[in-house]
Protein backbone atom coordinates (compact mmCIF):
# COMPACT_ATOMS: atom_id res chain seq x y z
CA UNK A 1 0.00 0.00 0.00
CA UNK A 2 1.22 3.36 -0.85
CA UNK A 3 0.21 6.82 0.09
CA UNK A 4 0.03 9.42 -2.01
CA UNK A 5 -0.68 12.87 -2.35
CA UNK A 6 -3.68 14.27 -4.16
CA UNK A 7 -3.94 17.65 -3.89
CA UNK A 8 -3.71 20.26 -1.47
CA UNK A 9 -6.77 21.40 0.29
CA UNK A 10 -5.47 24.53 2.11
CA UNK A 11 -2.45 26.29 2.39
CA UNK A 12 -1.03 27.98 5.57
CA UNK A 13 -2.46 31.80 4.71
CA UNK A 14 -5.43 29.78 3.62
CA UNK A 15 -6.23 28.35 7.23
CA UNK A 16 -5.03 31.22 8.35
CA UNK A 17 -7.83 33.55 6.88
CA UNK A 18 -10.37 30.23 7.11
CA UNK A 19 -10.02 30.60 11.19
CA UNK A 20 -10.19 34.37 11.30
CA UNK A 21 -13.76 33.38 9.79
CA UNK A 22 -14.46 30.96 12.11
CA UNK A 23 -13.94 33.26 14.99
CA UNK A 24 -15.70 35.78 13.76
CA UNK A 25 -18.65 33.71 12.84
CA UNK A 26 -18.89 32.12 16.74
CA UNK A 27 -18.90 35.69 17.87
CA UNK A 28 -21.56 37.07 16.05
CA UNK A 29 -23.83 33.97 16.37
CA UNK A 30 -22.81 33.51 19.77
CA UNK A 31 -25.06 36.17 20.83
CA UNK A 32 -22.29 37.54 23.49
CA UNK A 33 -19.25 36.11 24.65
CA UNK A 34 -19.56 36.52 28.05
CA UNK A 35 -20.12 32.44 28.75
CA UNK A 36 -18.20 31.36 26.10
CA UNK A 37 -15.32 28.94 25.85
CA UNK A 38 -13.51 27.00 23.34
CA UNK A 39 -12.73 23.63 23.80
CA UNK A 40 -9.82 22.23 21.64
CA UNK A 41 -10.10 18.08 20.93
CA UNK A 42 -6.55 16.43 21.15
CA UNK A 43 -4.46 16.94 19.55
CA UNK A 44 -5.28 18.89 16.25
CA UNK A 45 -7.85 20.43 17.75
CA UNK A 46 -5.87 22.23 20.92
CA UNK A 47 -3.51 24.36 18.63
CA UNK A 48 -7.00 25.15 16.46
CA UNK A 49 -8.82 26.69 19.38
CA UNK A 50 -5.98 28.30 20.87
CA UNK A 51 -5.92 30.34 17.26
CA UNK A 52 -9.47 30.64 17.61
CA UNK A 53 -9.14 32.25 20.73
CA UNK A 54 -6.47 34.60 19.99
CA UNK A 55 -8.27 35.64 16.45
CA UNK A 56 -11.15 36.81 18.90
CA UNK A 57 -9.33 38.94 21.00
CA UNK A 58 -8.49 41.24 17.68
CA UNK A 59 -12.32 41.43 17.10
CA UNK A 60 -13.39 43.41 19.92
CA UNK A 61 -10.64 42.39 22.71
CA UNK A 62 -13.01 39.30 23.63
CA UNK A 63 -10.94 36.76 26.13
CA UNK A 64 -12.43 33.41 25.80
CA UNK A 65 -10.77 30.34 27.96
CA UNK A 66 -9.89 27.84 26.12
CA UNK A 67 -10.00 24.28 27.67
CA UNK A 68 -8.56 20.86 25.82
CA UNK A 69 -10.08 17.39 26.13
CA UNK A 70 -8.65 14.32 25.67
CA UNK A 71 -11.31 11.60 24.16
CA UNK A 72 -9.01 8.70 24.80
CA UNK A 73 -11.09 7.17 27.99
CA UNK A 74 -14.70 8.03 25.97
CA UNK A 75 -13.72 6.17 22.89
CA UNK A 76 -15.91 3.27 21.65
CA UNK A 77 -13.12 1.54 19.86
CA UNK A 78 -10.81 0.98 22.67
CA UNK A 79 -9.96 -2.66 22.22
CA UNK A 80 -9.08 -2.32 18.40
CA UNK A 81 -6.58 1.10 19.18
CA UNK A 82 -5.08 0.30 23.01
CA UNK A 83 -1.44 0.03 22.19
CA UNK A 84 -2.28 3.85 20.51
CA UNK A 85 -4.12 4.76 23.69
CA UNK A 86 -1.61 6.65 24.99
CA UNK A 87 -3.51 9.11 27.74
CA UNK A 88 -3.06 12.96 27.59
CA UNK A 89 -4.45 14.84 30.32
CA UNK A 90 -7.58 16.82 29.68
CA UNK A 91 -6.85 20.18 31.27
CA UNK A 92 -10.28 22.70 31.56
CA UNK A 93 -9.54 25.60 33.68
CA UNK A 94 -13.00 26.43 34.17
CA UNK A 95 -16.58 25.36 35.01
CA UNK A 96 -18.70 24.01 32.27
CA UNK A 97 -21.77 24.45 34.05
CA UNK A 98 -24.10 26.89 32.00
CA UNK A 99 -21.30 27.69 29.83
CA UNK A 100 -21.54 28.28 25.89
CA UNK A 101 -18.77 25.83 24.85
CA UNK A 102 -17.53 25.52 20.95
CA UNK A 103 -15.91 22.02 20.41
CA UNK A 104 -12.89 22.62 17.79
CA UNK A 105 -11.34 19.77 15.90
CA UNK A 106 -9.65 19.39 12.67
CA UNK A 107 -11.49 17.02 10.98
CA UNK A 108 -15.31 15.84 11.22
CA UNK A 109 -15.66 12.43 9.59
CA UNK A 110 -17.74 9.81 11.34
CA UNK A 111 -18.75 11.64 14.20
CA UNK A 112 -17.98 9.56 16.87
CA UNK A 113 -14.64 11.19 18.60
CA UNK A 114 -17.45 14.28 18.62
CA UNK A 115 -19.48 11.64 20.76
CA UNK A 116 -16.79 10.84 22.96
CA UNK A 117 -16.31 14.42 23.93
CA UNK A 118 -19.34 15.25 24.42
CA UNK A 119 -19.73 12.44 27.09
CA UNK A 120 -16.13 13.96 28.32
CA UNK A 121 -17.84 17.13 28.84
CA UNK A 122 -20.91 16.14 30.49
CA UNK A 123 -18.48 14.50 32.74
CA UNK A 124 -17.16 17.84 33.58
CA UNK A 125 -20.78 19.53 34.32
CA UNK A 126 -23.89 20.70 32.13
CA UNK A 127 -23.43 23.63 29.37
CA UNK A 128 -25.65 25.44 28.87
CA UNK A 129 -24.87 24.73 24.71
CA UNK A 130 -22.06 22.87 23.06
CA UNK A 131 -21.50 23.39 19.69
CA UNK A 132 -18.96 22.23 17.02
CA UNK A 133 -16.35 23.78 14.99
CA UNK A 134 -14.12 22.17 12.54
CA UNK A 135 -11.56 23.10 10.01
CA UNK A 136 -12.60 20.62 7.85
CA UNK A 137 -15.67 18.45 7.13
CA UNK A 138 -15.14 14.99 4.68
CA UNK A 139 -18.62 13.79 4.76
CA UNK A 140 -19.07 10.00 6.02
CA UNK A 141 -21.01 10.52 9.16
CA UNK A 142 -21.99 8.02 11.05
CA UNK A 143 -23.84 9.63 13.52
CA UNK A 144 -26.43 12.62 14.20
CA UNK A 145 -23.71 14.77 14.43
CA UNK A 146 -23.07 18.35 12.53
CA UNK A 147 -20.77 21.41 13.06
CA UNK A 148 -21.88 25.08 13.48
CA UNK A 149 -18.91 26.46 11.90
CA UNK A 150 -17.03 24.90 9.07
CA UNK A 151 -14.26 26.09 7.66
CA UNK A 152 -14.37 24.19 3.99
CA UNK A 153 -16.75 20.69 3.20
CA UNK A 154 -14.75 18.42 1.26
CA UNK A 155 -16.27 15.45 -1.14
CA UNK A 156 -13.53 12.57 -0.32
CA UNK A 157 -13.99 8.57 -1.24
CA UNK A 158 -13.49 6.22 1.98
CA UNK A 159 -9.95 5.53 1.06
CA UNK A 160 -8.87 9.30 1.42
CA UNK A 161 -7.54 10.76 4.23
CA UNK A 162 -7.46 14.37 5.16
CA UNK A 163 -4.28 15.70 6.92
CA UNK A 164 -4.15 18.51 8.44
CA UNK A 165 -0.90 19.76 9.33
CA UNK A 166 0.08 22.44 11.81
CA UNK A 167 2.70 23.95 12.61
CA UNK A 168 1.76 23.30 16.33
CA UNK A 169 2.09 19.61 15.90
CA UNK A 170 3.78 19.12 12.66
CA UNK A 171 6.76 20.71 10.89
CA UNK A 172 4.49 22.10 7.95
CA UNK A 173 1.15 24.11 7.53
CA UNK A 174 -1.47 23.47 5.47
CA UNK A 175 -3.77 20.59 4.29
CA UNK A 176 -3.71 17.80 1.86
CA UNK A 177 -6.02 14.82 0.87
CA UNK A 178 -4.22 11.89 0.26
CA UNK A 179 -5.42 8.72 -0.85
CA UNK A 180 -4.33 4.69 -0.23
CA UNK A 181 -3.12 2.66 -2.91
CA UNK A 182 -2.56 -0.75 -3.91
CA UNK A 183 0.65 -1.95 -5.54
CA UNK B 1 5.50 5.18 23.50
CA UNK B 2 2.98 2.73 22.60
CA UNK B 3 3.11 0.28 26.05
CA UNK B 4 3.47 -3.10 25.97
CA UNK B 5 2.54 -4.33 29.28
CA UNK B 6 0.56 -7.54 29.52
CA UNK B 7 0.75 -8.41 33.45
CA UNK B 8 2.27 -5.93 36.46
CA UNK B 9 4.04 -8.18 38.82
CA UNK B 10 7.26 -6.52 39.38
CA UNK B 11 8.80 -3.54 39.32
CA UNK B 12 12.02 -4.48 39.50
CA UNK B 13 12.55 -5.41 36.09
CA UNK B 14 10.94 -2.31 34.45
CA UNK B 15 12.92 0.42 32.86
CA UNK B 16 12.87 4.09 34.40
CA UNK B 17 11.07 5.15 31.23
CA UNK B 18 8.55 2.31 31.01
CA UNK B 19 8.19 3.41 35.07
CA UNK B 20 7.48 7.00 33.88
CA UNK B 21 5.14 6.41 31.09
CA UNK B 22 2.96 4.28 34.40
CA UNK B 23 3.40 7.25 36.08
CA UNK B 24 2.16 9.95 33.73
CA UNK B 25 -0.59 7.69 32.60
CA UNK B 26 -1.54 8.02 36.33
CA UNK B 27 -2.12 11.71 35.59
CA UNK B 28 -5.37 11.88 33.85
CA UNK B 29 -7.26 9.73 36.31
CA UNK B 30 -6.20 12.26 39.10
CA UNK B 31 -7.45 14.65 37.75
CA UNK B 32 -10.83 12.48 37.50
CA UNK B 33 -10.66 12.40 40.91
CA UNK B 34 -11.47 15.85 41.31
CA UNK B 35 -14.54 15.75 39.56
CA UNK B 36 -17.63 15.61 40.80
CA UNK B 37 -18.84 12.62 38.48
CA UNK B 38 -15.88 9.97 38.68
CA UNK B 39 -17.11 7.65 36.97
CA UNK B 40 -16.24 6.88 33.58
CA UNK B 41 -17.86 4.31 31.29
CA UNK B 42 -13.88 3.09 29.43
CA UNK B 43 -14.00 -0.42 30.91
CA UNK B 44 -18.45 -1.24 31.15
CA UNK B 45 -18.65 -4.45 30.62
CA UNK B 46 -15.19 -5.97 31.60
CA UNK B 47 -14.80 -7.48 35.03
CA UNK B 48 -11.80 -7.34 37.41
CA UNK B 49 -11.24 -10.45 40.01
CA UNK B 50 -10.08 -9.21 43.52
CA UNK B 51 -8.43 -12.62 44.61
CA UNK B 52 -7.04 -11.39 48.24
CA UNK B 53 -5.53 -14.73 49.84
CA UNK B 54 -4.01 -12.49 52.51
CA UNK B 55 -6.12 -10.21 54.63
CA UNK B 56 -6.10 -6.48 53.01
CA UNK B 57 -8.65 -3.64 53.36
CA UNK B 58 -7.31 -0.87 51.56
CA UNK B 59 -5.77 -2.59 48.65
CA UNK B 60 -8.78 -4.44 47.77
CA UNK B 61 -10.74 -1.19 48.27
CA UNK B 62 -8.56 0.86 46.35
CA UNK B 63 -8.34 -1.53 43.67
CA UNK B 64 -12.10 -2.05 43.80
CA UNK B 65 -12.70 1.97 43.52
CA UNK B 66 -10.35 2.01 40.68
CA UNK B 67 -12.30 -0.83 38.71
CA UNK B 68 -15.73 0.42 39.28
CA UNK B 69 -14.60 4.18 38.50
CA UNK B 70 -13.52 3.02 35.04
CA UNK B 71 -16.98 1.41 34.62
CA UNK B 72 -15.44 -2.66 35.51
CA UNK B 73 -17.61 -4.75 37.43
CA UNK B 74 -15.77 -7.02 40.19
CA UNK B 75 -15.67 -10.15 41.67
CA UNK B 76 -14.53 -10.49 44.86
CA UNK B 77 -12.60 -13.57 46.70
CA UNK B 78 -11.62 -13.10 50.16
CA UNK B 79 -8.77 -15.03 52.10
CA UNK B 80 -11.65 -15.79 55.12
CA UNK B 81 -14.40 -17.08 52.52
CA UNK B 82 -12.46 -18.76 50.56
CA UNK B 83 -12.10 -22.64 49.73
CA UNK B 84 -8.28 -22.67 50.10
CA UNK B 85 -9.69 -23.01 53.54
CA UNK B 86 -10.92 -26.03 52.31
CA UNK B 87 -8.19 -27.50 51.37
CA UNK B 88 -8.09 -26.02 47.31
CA UNK B 89 -4.90 -25.38 45.64
CA UNK B 90 -3.84 -22.12 44.41
CA UNK B 91 -3.74 -22.53 41.45
CA UNK B 92 -7.61 -24.84 41.45
CA UNK B 93 -8.92 -21.67 42.91
CA UNK B 94 -7.18 -19.21 40.37
CA UNK B 95 -8.83 -21.54 37.50
CA UNK B 96 -12.10 -21.62 38.94
CA UNK B 97 -12.25 -17.65 39.32
CA UNK B 98 -11.00 -17.51 35.31
CA UNK B 99 -13.47 -19.76 34.37
CA UNK B 100 -16.01 -16.98 35.45
CA UNK B 101 -14.80 -15.22 32.53
CA UNK B 102 -12.89 -11.97 34.32
CA UNK B 103 -10.79 -9.48 32.23
CA UNK B 104 -8.22 -9.32 34.54
CA UNK B 105 -6.89 -10.86 37.65
CA UNK B 106 -5.64 -8.48 40.96
CA UNK B 107 -4.05 -10.63 43.77
CA UNK B 108 -2.28 -10.71 47.03
CA UNK B 109 -1.08 -13.86 48.61
CA UNK B 110 1.71 -14.58 51.20
CA UNK B 111 3.64 -16.42 49.46
CA UNK B 112 6.71 -14.31 47.11
CA UNK B 113 6.37 -15.29 43.89
CA UNK B 114 2.36 -16.55 44.06
CA UNK B 115 1.60 -13.48 41.37
CA UNK B 116 4.06 -14.43 38.90
CA UNK B 117 3.15 -18.30 38.90
CA UNK B 118 -0.42 -17.53 38.77
CA UNK B 119 0.49 -15.13 35.36
CA UNK B 120 2.24 -18.48 33.98
CA UNK B 121 -0.94 -20.51 34.03
CA UNK B 122 -3.66 -17.82 32.68
CA UNK B 123 -4.24 -16.01 29.78
CA UNK B 124 -5.55 -12.82 31.40
CA UNK B 125 -3.37 -10.02 32.80
CA UNK B 126 -2.31 -10.81 36.42
CA UNK B 127 -1.95 -7.80 38.67
CA UNK B 128 -0.02 -8.24 41.73
CA UNK B 129 -1.60 -6.55 44.58
CA UNK B 130 1.34 -7.64 47.19
CA UNK B 131 3.41 -11.30 47.39
CA UNK B 132 5.30 -12.11 50.65
CA UNK B 133 7.75 -9.91 50.97
CA UNK B 134 8.78 -9.38 47.22
CA UNK B 135 7.12 -6.35 45.65
CA UNK B 136 3.54 -4.26 46.33
CA UNK B 137 4.02 -2.84 42.50
CA UNK B 138 1.13 -0.43 42.68
CA UNK B 139 2.42 0.78 46.21
CA UNK B 140 5.59 1.25 44.61
CA UNK B 141 3.87 3.64 41.89
CA UNK B 142 1.69 5.17 43.76
CA UNK B 143 4.43 6.41 46.64
CA UNK B 144 6.67 7.89 43.25
CA UNK B 145 3.58 9.53 42.11
CA UNK B 146 2.86 11.28 45.63
CA UNK B 147 6.14 12.05 45.79
CA UNK B 148 7.03 13.39 42.11
CA UNK B 149 3.68 15.65 42.69
CA UNK B 150 5.34 16.97 45.55
CA UNK B 151 8.38 17.50 45.08
CA UNK B 152 8.40 17.98 41.53
CA UNK B 153 10.56 15.34 40.90
CA UNK B 154 11.70 11.88 41.76
CA UNK B 155 15.50 11.88 40.27
CA UNK B 156 18.51 12.33 42.65
CA UNK B 157 16.72 12.34 46.06
CA UNK B 158 17.97 10.94 49.37
CA UNK B 159 15.25 8.37 50.59
CA UNK B 160 15.22 7.09 54.36
CA UNK B 161 13.47 4.13 54.81
CA UNK B 162 12.06 3.68 58.49
CA UNK B 163 11.58 0.12 60.16
CA UNK B 164 11.02 -3.34 59.07
CA UNK B 165 12.75 -3.03 55.50
CA UNK B 166 13.38 -7.21 55.35
CA UNK B 167 9.43 -7.92 55.66
CA UNK B 168 8.01 -4.87 53.64
CA UNK B 169 7.57 -5.57 50.13
CA UNK B 170 6.43 -1.78 49.84
CA UNK B 171 9.95 -1.12 50.73
CA UNK B 172 11.55 -3.08 47.95
CA UNK B 173 9.44 -1.60 45.12
CA UNK B 174 9.90 1.57 46.24
CA UNK B 175 13.77 1.03 45.99
CA UNK B 176 13.63 -1.04 42.59
CA UNK B 177 11.69 1.87 41.44
CA UNK B 178 13.59 4.94 43.22
CA UNK B 179 16.68 3.74 42.32
CA UNK B 180 16.45 3.40 38.61
CA UNK B 181 16.56 7.30 39.37
CA UNK B 182 19.33 7.85 41.13
CA UNK B 183 17.65 7.92 44.66
CA UNK B 184 20.17 7.57 47.80
CA UNK B 185 18.67 5.25 50.42
CA UNK B 186 19.00 5.28 53.81
CA UNK B 187 17.62 2.07 55.19
CA UNK B 188 17.30 2.72 59.80
CA UNK B 189 16.06 -0.01 61.93
CA UNK B 190 16.81 -2.81 64.33
CA UNK B 191 19.78 -4.51 62.93
CA UNK B 192 18.04 -7.92 62.17
CA UNK B 193 15.18 -5.98 60.25
CA UNK B 194 18.00 -4.42 58.09
CA UNK B 195 20.07 -7.24 56.63
CA UNK B 196 23.37 -6.48 54.72
CA UNK B 197 21.59 -8.47 51.55
CA UNK B 198 19.39 -5.38 51.52
CA UNK B 199 22.03 -3.86 49.81
CA UNK B 200 22.37 -6.12 47.08
CA UNK B 201 18.69 -6.17 45.63
CA UNK B 202 19.48 -2.40 44.17
CA UNK B 203 20.66 -1.78 40.64
CA UNK B 204 24.43 -1.60 40.56
CA UNK B 205 25.56 2.11 41.27
CA UNK B 206 22.80 2.55 43.78
CA UNK B 207 23.97 3.71 47.00
CA UNK B 208 22.56 2.38 50.12
CA UNK B 209 23.75 2.79 53.62
CA UNK B 210 22.38 1.14 56.83
CA UNK B 211 21.93 3.18 59.31
CA UNK B 212 21.19 1.71 63.19
CA UNK B 213 20.82 5.85 64.69
CA UNK B 214 17.27 7.12 63.65
CA UNK B 215 19.05 10.60 63.96
CA UNK B 216 21.72 10.10 61.74
CA UNK B 217 19.63 8.28 58.97
CA UNK B 218 17.32 11.37 59.10
CA UNK B 219 20.00 13.82 58.14
CA UNK B 220 19.47 15.30 54.63
CA UNK B 221 16.66 13.32 53.95
CA UNK B 222 14.54 14.46 51.23
CA UNK B 223 11.73 11.77 51.80
CA UNK B 224 10.92 9.55 54.88
CA UNK B 225 9.16 6.18 54.26
CA UNK B 226 7.47 5.00 57.26
CA UNK B 227 6.59 1.47 57.25
CA UNK B 228 3.91 -0.14 59.62
CA UNK B 229 5.37 -2.16 62.55
CA UNK B 230 3.90 -5.74 62.90
CA UNK B 231 3.19 -6.20 66.35
CA UNK B 232 3.68 -9.76 66.02
CA UNK B 233 7.38 -9.54 64.73
CA UNK B 234 8.37 -7.22 67.28
CA UNK B 235 9.77 -10.47 69.52
CA UNK B 236 12.29 -10.77 66.34
CA UNK B 237 14.59 -8.28 67.64
CA UNK B 238 13.15 -8.57 71.30
CA UNK B 239 11.70 -5.33 71.63
CA UNK B 240 9.15 -3.60 73.45
CA UNK B 241 6.72 -1.51 71.73
CA UNK B 242 8.22 1.34 74.04
CA UNK B 243 11.47 0.32 72.97
CA UNK B 244 10.76 1.21 69.36
CA UNK B 245 9.19 3.98 70.01
CA UNK B 246 12.58 5.17 72.34
CA UNK B 247 14.90 4.25 68.95
CA UNK B 248 12.85 3.83 66.12
CA UNK B 249 9.52 6.65 66.30
CA UNK B 250 9.41 8.85 63.60
CA UNK B 251 8.64 12.18 65.97
CA UNK B 252 8.75 15.83 64.90
CA UNK B 253 12.11 16.32 66.78
CA UNK B 254 13.95 13.69 64.72
CA UNK B 255 12.42 14.60 61.53
CA UNK B 256 14.14 18.24 61.99
CA UNK B 257 16.64 16.42 61.20
CA UNK B 258 15.96 16.12 57.49
CA UNK B 259 15.78 18.67 54.58
CA UNK B 260 13.12 21.38 55.35
CA UNK B 261 11.05 20.34 52.83
CA UNK B 262 11.12 16.44 53.47
CA UNK B 263 7.74 14.29 52.62
CA UNK B 264 6.63 11.81 54.98
CA UNK B 265 5.13 8.88 53.41
CA UNK B 266 3.59 5.50 55.10
CA UNK B 267 1.55 2.76 53.10
CA UNK B 268 -0.84 2.35 55.60
CA UNK B 269 -2.66 1.49 58.04
CA UNK B 270 -0.64 3.23 60.44
CA UNK B 271 0.29 2.42 63.90
CA UNK B 272 -0.10 5.68 65.96
CA UNK B 273 1.98 6.13 68.25
CA UNK B 274 4.41 3.62 67.33
CA UNK B 275 6.18 3.68 64.02
CA UNK B 276 5.46 7.43 63.78
CA UNK B 277 3.88 9.91 66.38
CA UNK B 278 0.35 11.77 65.70
CA UNK B 279 2.10 15.24 65.09
CA UNK B 280 4.19 13.63 62.26
CA UNK B 281 0.89 11.67 61.04
CA UNK B 282 -1.22 14.90 60.87
CA UNK B 283 1.54 17.56 60.30
CA UNK B 284 2.13 19.27 57.09
CA UNK B 285 4.63 17.04 55.70
CA UNK B 286 2.92 13.87 55.88
CA UNK B 287 1.41 12.71 52.53
CA UNK B 288 -0.70 10.06 53.75
CA UNK B 289 -3.95 11.06 52.58
CA UNK B 290 -2.22 12.37 49.35
CA UNK B 291 -0.88 8.27 48.79
CA UNK B 292 -4.70 7.40 49.26
CA UNK B 293 -6.46 9.19 46.70
CA UNK B 294 -3.23 8.32 43.97
CA UNK B 295 -3.31 4.85 44.68
CA UNK B 296 -6.81 4.76 42.95
CA UNK B 297 -5.06 7.06 39.87
CA UNK B 298 -2.20 4.59 39.46
CA UNK B 299 -4.72 1.71 40.07
CA UNK B 300 -7.11 2.72 37.25
CA UNK B 301 -4.13 3.44 34.71
CA UNK B 302 -2.88 -0.50 35.53
CA UNK B 303 -6.56 -1.78 34.98
CA UNK B 304 -7.43 0.76 31.99
CA UNK B 305 -3.74 -0.27 30.43
CA UNK B 306 -3.56 -4.13 30.89
CA UNK B 307 -7.19 -4.72 30.34
CA UNK B 308 -7.65 -2.57 26.88
CA UNK B 309 -3.78 -3.82 25.80
CA UNK B 310 -5.43 -7.77 26.55
CA UNK B 311 -8.81 -7.21 24.42
CA UNK B 312 -6.82 -6.00 21.42
CA UNK B 313 -4.94 -9.02 22.08
CA UNK B 314 -7.82 -11.64 21.70
CA UNK B 315 -9.03 -9.67 18.84
CA UNK B 316 -6.56 -10.60 16.86
CA UNK B 317 -7.30 -14.25 17.61
CA UNK B 318 -10.91 -15.50 16.42
CA UNK B 319 -13.01 -17.39 19.05
CA UNK B 320 -11.64 -20.91 19.29
CA UNK B 321 -7.97 -19.78 18.54
CA UNK B 322 -7.73 -18.18 21.94
CA UNK B 323 -3.78 -17.92 22.16
CA UNK B 324 -2.43 -20.77 24.72
CA UNK B 325 -1.35 -19.07 28.30
CA UNK B 326 2.79 -18.63 26.96
CA UNK B 327 5.55 -19.27 29.48
CA UNK B 328 6.18 -15.46 31.22
CA UNK B 329 8.78 -13.91 33.02
CA UNK B 330 7.73 -11.57 35.63
CA UNK B 331 5.96 -8.57 34.03
CA UNK B 332 6.62 -9.73 30.74
CA UNK B 333 6.43 -7.34 27.69
CA UNK B 334 4.89 -8.75 24.56
CA UNK B 335 6.57 -8.59 21.44
CA UNK B 336 6.86 -4.88 19.92
CA UNK B 337 6.48 -5.14 16.27
CA UNK B 338 2.60 -6.78 17.33
CA UNK B 339 2.00 -3.62 19.33
CA UNK B 340 3.05 -1.25 16.78
CA UNK B 341 1.35 -0.14 14.45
Amino acid sequence: MRIVEKAQLMSAPEIDRTLQRLAHEIVEKSGGTKHLALIGIRRRGVPLAERIAFAMRGIDGVEVPVGTLDITLYRDDLSKVASHAVLQSSDIPFGVDNMDLVLVDDVLYTGRTIRAAMNGLFDLGRPKRVSLCVLIDRGHREMPIEAQFTGRVVQTSNTEIIEVRLREVDSEERVVLVDRMDG
Amino acid sequence: MTHRFRDLLALEPLTADELTFLLDQSKPFQEIQKHSLKKLATLRGKTVALAFFENSTRTRISFGTAASRLGADTMNLQAEASSLKKGESLLDTVHTLNAMKPDCLVMRHAASGAADFVARNLDIPVINAGDGTHEHPSQGLLDALTIRERKGRIDNLNVTILGDIQHSRVARSNIHLLGKFGCRFTLCGPAMWVPRELEQIVPQGTSVRRVFNIEEALEGADVVLVLRVQAERLHEPALSANDYVLLYQLNSERLRRANRDAIVLHPGPMNRGIEISPEVADGPQSCVLEQVTNGIAVRMALLFLLITAHSEYEGTHPAGEAPQPRNRRATDIKDPSHASR
